[in-house]
C-alpha cells in the first residue's frame, strides 16, 4: 500500500529527463530546484523588509544564494558512488578537528567552535559534522543486510555519539542534537525497529533529568524556564519570545502588509533578519505567507524523500533521506523556537534567515541528493 | 554482505520505502501541528497580540501648553517665551555618563554648574527615554560643531524648547518672579495629569499668582516610538490651549525710572494709580536677573544672591516690614479729628518735648528747640512729633489703631501681591495677645510717631495713602489689569469691596491733603527742597524709622555704622486736587525721608505726570505709544 502510494507520486526518472534535457544534463532536479528557488526567493522579499539598510543586505544574501547554487551544482555532478568512498575519510578528519577545536579552538562566550588551521578559512568543524554523520552512518548501515541487527545498531549509535560528545564539550547543545539526530534518523529509515525506537524514545525521556542536573549549563536551563513562562522576564531572555508571539500574532490572517510590520520596523523583534525571520514574515505576511513556506518546507522534504525512495543503492537511500529528514528538523527546530513552542536555541530558517555558511552547506546537501537522483546505471534485476 | 548475511535488495527497498512512508507521514503532520501553531497565534489569539504589538509602538505623550505672555500697560512684552536650543542626553542611551559628558566638554563649554544641575536631574523621577537636559542656550557655532560631532554620541540630542525670558529681568524681578523647573515640593501642589509634559512652573511673584491661568491646558498626542523609544510619527493629536496672556497695570518705564531714582541703593518703591488701584511700578533694589532662576541657577551663584549683604533676592516692597515713622501723621491727624480728639484749630504748645502726664517720661520731638504753638495743620507740615505725642496719649492705643485700620495698616492690602505681608498695626489687644503685656501711655506714644511696635510695607504705606488721596475711596492695589488682551481683571480677581474711611467732616480731608501740599510746596515744609521747578502741585509726607537692632551678623566697623542709620521714607500723591499717582519711597539706612527718600519719589512722579525721558522710551519701550489707545486712557 505504502510502496505503490510512493511509486504513484514519484516522478520517473525517465519521465523527468524527457521534461528537461538540460537540466537533466546538469543533473539537476527542476522540482527541487523550483521548491528551494520559491522558499529563497520568498526569503529575499521577507529579508528586503527585515533588514535595516535594505537593498545591501538583500544583494549580501543573493550572493551567498549564488555561491550556494554553484556549490549544488557542483556537488550534483559526482556520482554517488564518490561519497561512499569518502564518507569514512571525511568522518575520520571530522573527528580530529573536533577534538583539535577543543584543543586549540577560538570561540566566543565561553565556547570554542571555531578552528583556524594555518593556510585554511575559518570553519566550525560541529557545522560539517551535519553532514559528516549521516554520510558515515550510511556507508556503515549500507554494508548490512537490512533491518540491521542489535551489534550493528549499537555501532552507528556510536558513531553518532562520539561527534555528539565532543561537541557537546564545546559546549554547543544546539547543534549536538541535530548532529545526533542526523544518525539517528538514518537509522530510523535503514529499519531500526518499532520497539528499539519506543525502548530509545523512553531512554530519551528518562535522560531528561540526567541532561537537565549534569549536562546543560545555567543559560541553557534559563531558555528552558523562560519558554514555559515569558512573563517572568519580559525584559530579559523572555524579551525575544514575547515579541516574536506579538509580531506573528499581530499579523493576523493577511499580515499588516510588506515593510509594514511596526514589531520589526521600530526594532522591537530582535534577530528579526536573522534567527527570527520567520515573524517578520508572519507579522507582514500573516498566516497566509507563514502557511504558504510551510507547505513549500513539507514539499521540499516530501520530494527529497521520493528521491530517497527511487534511489538505486542502499547507501544512497539512507543518505538523501537522512538529509532530507535533517533538512525537516531544522525547519522544525527554528519554527518551534519562534513560535514559542521550544527554548530559544540559535537555529537559523533554513534557505531564508540570513548570513552564516549555512545557505552553503544546505544547498550543497541537496546538490548531493540530485546526484543520487541523476546518476543512475542499469541495476541488474 | 560481509556480515555474512545474503542481502535481498528487494525486501531492503520495500522496508526504506514503508519507512519513508511513515517520514512522509510524520512530516505532514508536523507540518499540521505548525500551522495550527500559526493559527492559534494569528487568528485565535490575534487581538490579544495587536493589544501587546500596539502597546509595544504607541505611546501616549503630554503636549505641553505655551505659557500665557506677560505684558506692561502699554503692550510692552515683560515675560515671553523663546525657542533655546539645549543639549540633551537620554540616559538609558548612555553606557558611561562621565565618560559622555568628558567628550561633550571637547566639544562645547559645559560649566561645573551645568554638569552638577544635570545630575541632580538624574536623580529626580522622569519617564523612561525622556532626554535630560545638560546645556542651554546653544550658540549656532557650538550647534554646528555638536552636529558635526552627533554620530560619535549615541544618546545625544538637541533640542529646541520654548523657554521663558524675561527681557527686563533685573527691573521685573520682584513683581513678576520668575518660573523654574518642577522640583518634587511643586509637585504635591499641582494636578500631576495637567502638568504632564510641563517643565516649568510659576516659582515666584505673579508668575505663581496667576500659574493657573499662565499655564494653559495640557494637550495629548498618540506617537509611534521605535524599542528604544525614539518617536517615529504622531499618530494622533490633541492640541493644547495655550496659557493666557496678561496685561498688567505696571508700566516698564516707570518701573525703570524707578529703579534708576534708587540707584544702588537698598530701597523699595511702589506707585499706585488711585483711581483704579493699579500698580504703575513696584521697586525693590537690588534686583536680579531672573532668567538665570529659569534653567536652573547654579548653586555658587545662589549662594552670593542668597549670602549677599544687601539681600536681593528679599522682596522690600512687599515683605519689607519697616517702622511706618512720620509717613502715617496725616492718617493719624484725620484718626484724630474723626475721633474728635482734636479740632483743626486746636493750638498745641511744642516745647521741644513732651512730658507724660503723671510721669516723668519724656518724649522728644525730632527738633530739639521745638516748634512753638502749632495747629494739627502746623504739625503736618513740620512734622511736630510733640503734636502728635500729646494726641497719641490722649487717643489711646485702641482708639487710632481702629482708626489706621480702616486705612489699610495691619492687614495685606493688595488683590494679587505675592505673599504681601501684613505688617503690624499694635494696639493694647495686640500686644496682650501677642507679648501678654499691659499697654502703657507710653506705647501709645510711640505710635503717634509711626515707632514702637509699628511695622508697615512700602506697598501697604502706598495703599494706605491712596486712600487719602481718594478721599477715603479704599482700591485695592492689583497688577492684573487684563486677561487675553481684552477681557477686564474683575472676572479673574476676587471681588473685594472695602467701606470707604468716612470723616465727621468732608472738608478734614482737604485740610490733611492741603498740609500735606505744605509739607513739599511750603517754605516750612520737611520735603520743601523737592519744590523748585515742580509744575504741579505735590502732597507728601516725610518720615524716619528708626533702625532699632542688628541680628547677629557680623560687620565691620564702617558697615555697622552705615547699617545703623535711619530708613528714609516718602509717601506722595499728585496731582494733589486729582491725583493720577501715589507714590511710597523707602531707603533703607537712608537717613532722613526729606533729604533722600522725597527726591527719588519726585522722580517718579514727575516722569508720570509730565511724561517720560525720551531716551528712555526708546530703550525702555519700543513701540509703546502705538499700543496706547488699547492700553486705555489713564496714561498722561
Amino acid at each position: 500500500m505504502s510502496q505503490e502510494f510512493v511509486r504513484q507520486i514519484a516522478f520517473e526518472p525517465g519521465h523527468l529527463n524527457r521534461r528537461g534535457g538540460w537540466m537533466s544534463r546538469l543533473h539537476l532536479d527542476p522540482w527541487l530546484l523550483l521548491l528551494l528557488s520559491l522558499i529563497m526567493g520568498l526569503g529575499l522579499v521577507v529579508l528586503y523588509s527585515a533588514g535595516e539598510n535594505g537593498m545591501a543586505i538583500v544583494q549580501s544574501q543573493a550572493l551567498r544564494i549564488g555561491g550556494g547554487l554553484l556549490a549544488m551544482l557542483f556537488f550534483a555532478q559526482l556520482d554517488p558512488m564518490l561519497y561512499r568512498r569518502w564518507s569514512p575519510w571525511l568522518y575520520l578528519v571530522g573527528i580530529l578537528s573536533l577534538v583539535l577545536v577543543l584543543l586549540f579552538g577560538a570561540g566566543a562566550q565561553g565556547a570554542q567552535r571555531w578552528l583556524a588551521l594555518p593556510g585554511l578559512p575559518r570553519f566550525q568543524p560541529s557545522e560539517a559534522m551535519k553532514l559528516g554523520v549521516p554520510l558515515m552512518v550510511s556507508w556503515f548501515l549500507a554494508q548490512l543486510s537490512l533491518p540491521p541487527r542489535l551489534l550493528p545498531i549499537l555501532m552507528a549509535l556510536g558513531l553518532t555519539a562520539l561527534p555528539g560528545a565532543l561537541i557537546i564539550a564545546q559546549p554547543d547543545l544546539g547543534t549536538a542534537v541535530l548532529v545526533i539526530a542526523s544518525g539517528l534518523a538514518v537509522l530510523f529509515l535503514a529499519g531500526l525497529s518499532w520497539r528499539l525506537i519506543m525502548l530509545m524514545v523512553a531512554a530519551g525521556g528518562a535522560s531528561v533529568p540526567v541532561l537537565w542536573l549534569f549536562v546543560m549549563r545555567d543559560y541553557q536551563k534559563e531558555r528552558v524556564l523562560t519558554l514555559m513562562n515569558p512573563g517572568s522576564d519580559p525584559l530579559g531572555a523572555g524579551w525575544n519570545i514575547t515579541q516574536s508571539k506579538a509580531a506573528i500574532g499581530s499579523g493576523g490572517l493577511h499580515g499588516k502588509g510588506w515593510g509594514e510590520g511596526t514589531q520589526s520596523h521600530l526594532d522591537f523583534l530582535p534577530e528579526g533578519h536573522t534567527d527570527f525571520i520567520l515573524a517578520v514574515l508572519a507579522e507582514e505576511f500573516g498566516f497566509v505567507g507563514v502557511t504558504l513556506l510551510l507547505v513549500l518546507y513539507a514539499l521540499v522534504v516530501i520530494r527529497c524523500l521520493f528521491i530517497a525512495s527511487m534511489a538505486q543503492t542502499s547507501f544512497s537511500r539512507l543518505l538523501s533521506g537522512g538529509l532530507a529528514i535533517i533538512f525537516f528538523m531544522y525547519v522544525v527546530v527554528n519554527v518551534a523556537m519562534v513560535s514559542g513552542l521550544m527554548p530559544v536555541v540559535g537555529v537559523p530558517l533554513p534557505l531564508v534567515s540570513y548570513g552564516g555558511t549555512s545557505i552553503v552547506t544546505l544547498l550543497a546537501g541537496f546538490g548531493i541528493l540530485m546526484a543520487v537522483h541523476t546518476h543512475r546505471r542499469m541495476l541488474e534485476s | 554482505m560481509s556480515w555474512g548475511t545474503l542481502r535481498n535488495t528487494n525486501q531492503e527497498r520495500e522496508l526504506f520505502q514503508r519507512r519513508s512512508f511513515v517520514a512522509i507521514i510524520v512530516v505532514i503532520l508536523m507540518t499540521g501541528v505548525l500551522i495550527g501553531r500559526f493559527y492559534y497565534l494569528q487568528i485565535i489569539e490575534h487581538e490579544t497580540y495587536t493589544t501587546i504589538s500596539d502597546r509595544n509602538r504607541v505611546q501616549v505623550q503630554p503636549v505641553p501648553p505655551t505659557r500665557g505672555l506677560i505684558y506692561d500697560r502699554n503692550g510692552v512684552l515683560l515675560a515671553e517665551n523663546r525657542p533655546v536650543f539645549s543639549l540633551t542626553v537620554i540616559p538609558e542611551q548612555v553606557s558611561d555618563i562621565n565618560a559622555l559628558i568628558g567628550e561633550i566638554r571637547d566639544i562645547v563649554d559645559v560649566p561645573p554648574g551645568d554638569v552638577e544641575n544635570f545630575r541632580e536631574r538624574l536623580d529626580e523621577r522622569r519617564r523612561p527615554f525622556e532626554p535630560v537636559p545638560l546645556r542651554y542656550h546653544l550658540t549656532e557655532a557650538e550647534m554646528a560643531r555638536l552636529a558635526v560631532n552627533r554620530h560619535s554620541l549615541p544618546g545625544v540630542e538637541m533640542e529646541a524648547r520654548l523657554v521663558r525670558y524675561y527681557p527686563y529681568g533685573r527691573l521685573t524681578s520682584h513683581v513678576l518672579g520668575y518660573v523654574g523647573r518642577i522640583n518634587e515640593q511643586d509637585t504635591r501642589r499641582i494636578d500631576k495629569v495637567a502638568y504632564a509634559g510641563t517643565h516649568y512652573i510659576g516659582k515666584t511673584g505673579l508668575e505663581r499668582v496667576y500659574e493657573k491661568e499662565l499655564h494653559g491646558e495640557v494637550g495629548y498626542q498618540n506617537v509611534e516610538t521605535n524599542a528604544r523609544g525614539r518617536v517615529m510619527r504622531v499618530l494622533e493629536r490633541e492640541d493644547p490651549s495655550p496659557g493666557q496672556d496678561l496685561t498688567l497695570n505696571l508700566d516698564i518705564r516707570l518701573q525703570q525710572v524707578a529703579h534708576e531714582a534708587l540707584g544702588d541703593r537698598r530701597g523699595a518703591i511702589v506707585a499706585i494709580n488711585p483711581e483704579t488701584g493699579g500698580l504703575l511700578a513696584q521697586v525693590s533694589t537690588p534686583g536680579f536677573d531672573t532668567n538665570k532662576f529659569v534653567t536652573g541657577i547654579d548653586h555658587e551663584s545662589y549662594a552670593e544672591l542668597r549670602d549677599s549683604l544687601d539681600k536681593p533676592l528679599f522682596n522690600r516692597a512687599t515683605r519689607g516690614q519697616y517702622p511706618p515713622g512720620s509717613t502715617i501723621k496725616p492718617m493719624l491727624a484725620l484718626a484724630g479729628l474723626a475721633s474728635d480728639t482734636v479740632t483743626q484749630s486746636e493750638i498745641v504748645h511744642d516745647p521741644g518735648y513732651y512730658e507724660l502726664p503723671n510721669s516723668s517720661q519724656v518724649f522728644r520731638n525730632w527738633k530739639r528747640e521745638g516748634h512753638g504753638d502749632t495747629t494739627l495743620y502746623d504739625a503736618i507740615v513740620l512734622s511736630s512729633d510733640t503734636y502728635f505725642y500729646k494726641m497719641a496719649y490722649e487717643m489711646g492705643g485702641s482708639m487710632m489703631a481702629d482708626h489706621l485700620a480702616h486705612f489699610g495698616f495691619g492687614s495685606v492690602t493688595s488683590l494679587d501681591v505675592r505673599d504681601e505681608l501684613p505688617g503690624i498695626l499694635p494696639s493694647p489687644e495686640w500686644k496682650r495677645r501677642v507679648h501678654n503685656e499691659s499697654w502703657y501711655p507710653g506705647d501709645s506714644v510711640n505710635m503717634g510717631i509711626g515707632q514702637g511696635y509699628f511695622l508697615s510695607t512700602p506697598l501697604q504705606l502706598a495703599a494706605t495713602t491712596s486712600v487719602l488721596a481718594n478721599r477715603g475711596e479704599r482700591r485695592a492695589p492689583r497688577h492684573l489689569r487684563y486677561i487675553e488682551g481684552d477681557i477686564p481683571a474683575q472676572h479673574l480677581l476676587p471681588d473685594v469691596v472695602r467701606p470707604p474711611v468716612e470723616m465727621g467732616q468732608e472738608s478734614d480731608w482737604e485740610y490733611v491733603i492741603n498740609a500735606m501740599e505744605e509739607v513739599v510746596h511750603g517754605s516750612e515744609g520737611t520735603a520743601r527742597r523737592i519744590s523748585p521747578g515742580l509744575d504741579y502741585r505735590m502732597a507728601g509726607k516725610t518720615g524716619t524709622s528708626q533702625v532699632f537692632s542688628l541680628e547677629g551678623e557680623e560687620y565691620d566697623e564702617d558697615e555697622i555704622a552705615k547699617r545703623m542709620r535711619d530708613h528714609a521714607l516718602f509717601v506722595a500723591f499728585a496731582p494733589a486736587d486729582d491725583p493720577e499717582i501715589v507714590v511710597s519711597v523707602l531707603v533703607e539706612n537712608g537717613g532722613s525721608g526729606s533729604s533722600t527718600a522725597a527726591p527719588v519719589a519726585r522722580q517718579v512722579t514727575d516722569a508720570w505726570i509730565n511724561g517720560f525721558p525720551d531716551v528712555l522710551t526708546d530703550q525702555a519701550v519700543p513701540g509703546a505709544m502705538e499700543n496706547d489707545g488699547t492700553a486705555g486712557g489713564e496714561q498722561p
